[in-house]
């Protein structure tokens, strides 16, 4: 399994959409070339014919009555936000300067 | 404990049954017990750090309501009126709650977890949030944003994580009840190393809604106790369905406190144990493992049939773990975006900045480093070409993990190993090397793949340095009497050997009389 690089790490920073500094990425680099290192070992342990399992147990979708039950004001769901206005959540540009 | 010292200084040593019992003989109050527990943490959480939020007026108002009820004589749970701690990952309404990150320092969440909504309904004082790695990320509480916990059996040393705030303030006489999450061993493994009890629930036998999801395939709440009967009184309280939660078993909760009673009793014939071969010889420390023997010639006395059962894809556990949980972990991260709750940084240097700017600054500025590998690592996992290579290798040998149980169960009732692999180590001796670090989670993990339960107790102290270790059993899915059946007699016969609670051999902390 490849190697990460430093250049690696920033765009893959950039997908998950976190600045990194120079000295962050000196540091991360290394360290996840470790992790992914000690993680190859299991590349070849499960053949073909072994179903992968991604949760311990059967997931089914579960519904409801089609109710109006109670649920959290807008008040409420706005709370925690860092900035609001007009019942609504208040946020930076979305679309660049171009578009 | 005599009745006589139920309303002095003692009443913090009390377990949370004998507090129970004390409160249903008229010996206590629920604001007696609650006013106890806030005066320890005044006087030594100073030293040991267990709580990030303490909200002594809150508690007091549930305990006052607490005595209120049960003087008008209503209908009480069994724990009504005993003071628990949540570990900070849990949402409770109007008390922050923060996830050991500064991302969402200050946030009030609106509305309730489940867990905490039934603590409430059945009247428990909820005394404060605990403190934890940040994100739950973490096997030594050293990775959350607002500093370590310390263990309360050498200060110096850590209390286990990500749950180490919920462990060292029940091993510290804080409170006698914790809740804790356990996606790795976040419970087990604080367990093992404070010398206290502590459970990972059946996936899906404890609601999860309102936990704020590190990893939603393996996450689990549950209880951290200094013994196995208050384990299981405060896990048939939590526990059963909740049709908020998707992946919750719609199926009655086993009678676990009758089990915990009855394995009291001591006898364990009839029943076959394994030892798992994997997870008990290379890589563990001696005291650790002299520990382990110990308690499994005890099961042996108790008339347990012991075997050694082999799980050959064991091995394979950690690396395992360390594919699937970034790759659930970067996902469940992405809702931190600075736009609907925690924090928001404007980025410098910029001139009316896009969300996506305001989103990397946030994120950087609000995240640590183990939060920053573990997403990076998940985005790397998951992205285009290599999500098969990794993420589709992790789930098919998590089948084989899986396999290894069912095969295992079907020699045996219960298997056991050593819960960690070490007693607590040093602050700060880890912190920069993250397989060191993940080594600790190595017996506890391969539960979280499968989805099976399992309990820690306290083993013993390892004779290199004192320190306490722990005895992990686990059990098939669904059948988490098993656990405290075992663990109740495992506990019983080596109180017996001690003379008294292990935690009682803990050294005094500051501010002790």
């Amino acid at each position: 399994m490849p190697e990460i690089s430093r250049d690696e790490v920033a765009h893959l920073a950039t997908l998950a959409r976190i600045d990194l500094d120079d000295a962050e990425l000196d540091h991360l680099a290394p360290q996840l070339s470790v992790i992914l290192e000690s993680v190859a070992s299991i590349s070849g342990v499960a053949g073909d014919d072994v179903p992968p399992t991604s949760h311990p147990l059967p997931v089914t979708n579960v519904f409801r009555e089609d109710v109006v039950v109670p649920s959290l004001t807008a008040e409420q769901a706005l709370s925690g936000a860092p900035a609001s206005e007009q019942q609504r959540f208040a946020v930076p540009r979305i679309l660049g300067d171009e578009q | 404990m005599s009745a006589a010292n139920r309303g002095g200084a003692d009443l913090t040593r009390l377990t949370a049954a004998e507090a129970a019992d004390a409160l249903a003989a008229g010996e206590t109050t629920s604001v007696a017990l609650t006013r106890a527990a806030l005066d320890r943490i005044v006087a030594v959480d100073g030293d040991v750090h267990a709580f990030l939020h303490v909200d002594a007026e809150g508690a007091l108002e549930q305990a006052a309501a607490s005595d209120a009820r049960r003087a008008a004589g209503a209908p009480l749970h069994a724990l009504d009126g005993v003071p628990i701690a949540v570990k900070d990952v849990l949402a409770t309404e109007g008390l922050p709650t923060t996830c050991g990150s500064k991302i969402l320092e200050g946030w009030v969440p609106p509305y309730d977890a489940t867990v905490v909504a039934r603590l409430k309904a059945a009247g428990l004082p909820i005394i404060g949030k605990t403190n934890m790695d940040e994100f739950a990320m973490g096997s030594s509480t050293e990775h959350s944003a607002y500093g370590p916990t310390r263990n309360p059996w050498d200060l110096t040393r850590i209390p286990g994580g990500s749950g180490g705030g919920s462990a060292a303030a029940v091993a510290a006489f804080e409170v006698p009840l914790a809740l804790g999450t356990d996606t790795g061993g976040s419970i087990r493994q604080p367990g093992a190393v404070t010398g206290t009890v502590g459970v990972k629930p059946t996936y899906g036998g404890v609601s999860r809604y309102g936990l704020v999801a590190m990893a939603n395939s393996l996450d689990q709440v549950g209880p951290v106790t200094r013994t196995v009967l208050d384990s299981a009184l405060l896990h048939e309280l939590i526990g059963g369905h909740d049709p908020r939660d998707s992946t919750s078993i719609d199926q009655p909760v086993p009678d676990l406190v009758a089990a915990a009673r009855q394995g009291a009793a001591g006898d364990l014939s009839g029943l076959k144990v394994g030892v798992i071969t994997e997870l008990s010889g290379d890589g563990y420390q001696a005291g650790v493992l002299a520990r382990f023997q110990e308690s499994v010639d005890l099961l042996v006395e108790a008339g347990a049939e012991v075997v050694e059962v082999s799980c050959p894809n064991f091995v394979h556990a950690l690396a395992t773990y360390y594919l699937i949980m970034p790759c659930e972990a970067s996902s469940n991260l992405a809702k931190f975006d600075a736009m609907r709750y925690g924090l928001r940084v404007l980025p410098e240097g910029i001139d009316n900045p896009s969300a996506e700017d305001v989103m990397r600054a946030s994120r950087d500025a609000g995240f640590g480093d183990e939060v920053k590998r573990r997403v990076i690592l998940g985005t790397y996992a998951l992205s285009s070409g290599y999500y098969d290579a990794y993420y589709g290798t992790a789930q098919k040998v998590r089948t084989l993990i899986s396999r290894d149980f069912e095969a295992a169960f079907e020699q045996v009732d219960v298997l056991v190993s050593p819960t960690a692999p070490t007693t607590a180590f040093k602050l700060g001796e880890k912190l920069d090397d993250p397989i060191a670090m993940y080594l600790n989670d190595l017996a506890t993990i391969p539960a979280n793949l499968a989805g099976v339960p399992g309990i820690s107790l306290p083993s013993g102290l390892a004779d290199e340095d004192g320190l306490p270790a722990g005895f992990q059993i686990l059990a098939p899915a669904l059948a988490d009497d098993r656990l405290y059946r075992v663990g109740a007699a495992l506990e019983a016969a080596l109180e017996a050997q001690w003379g008294a609670p292990l935690l009682s051999k803990a050294p005094a902390l500051d501010g002790e009389n």
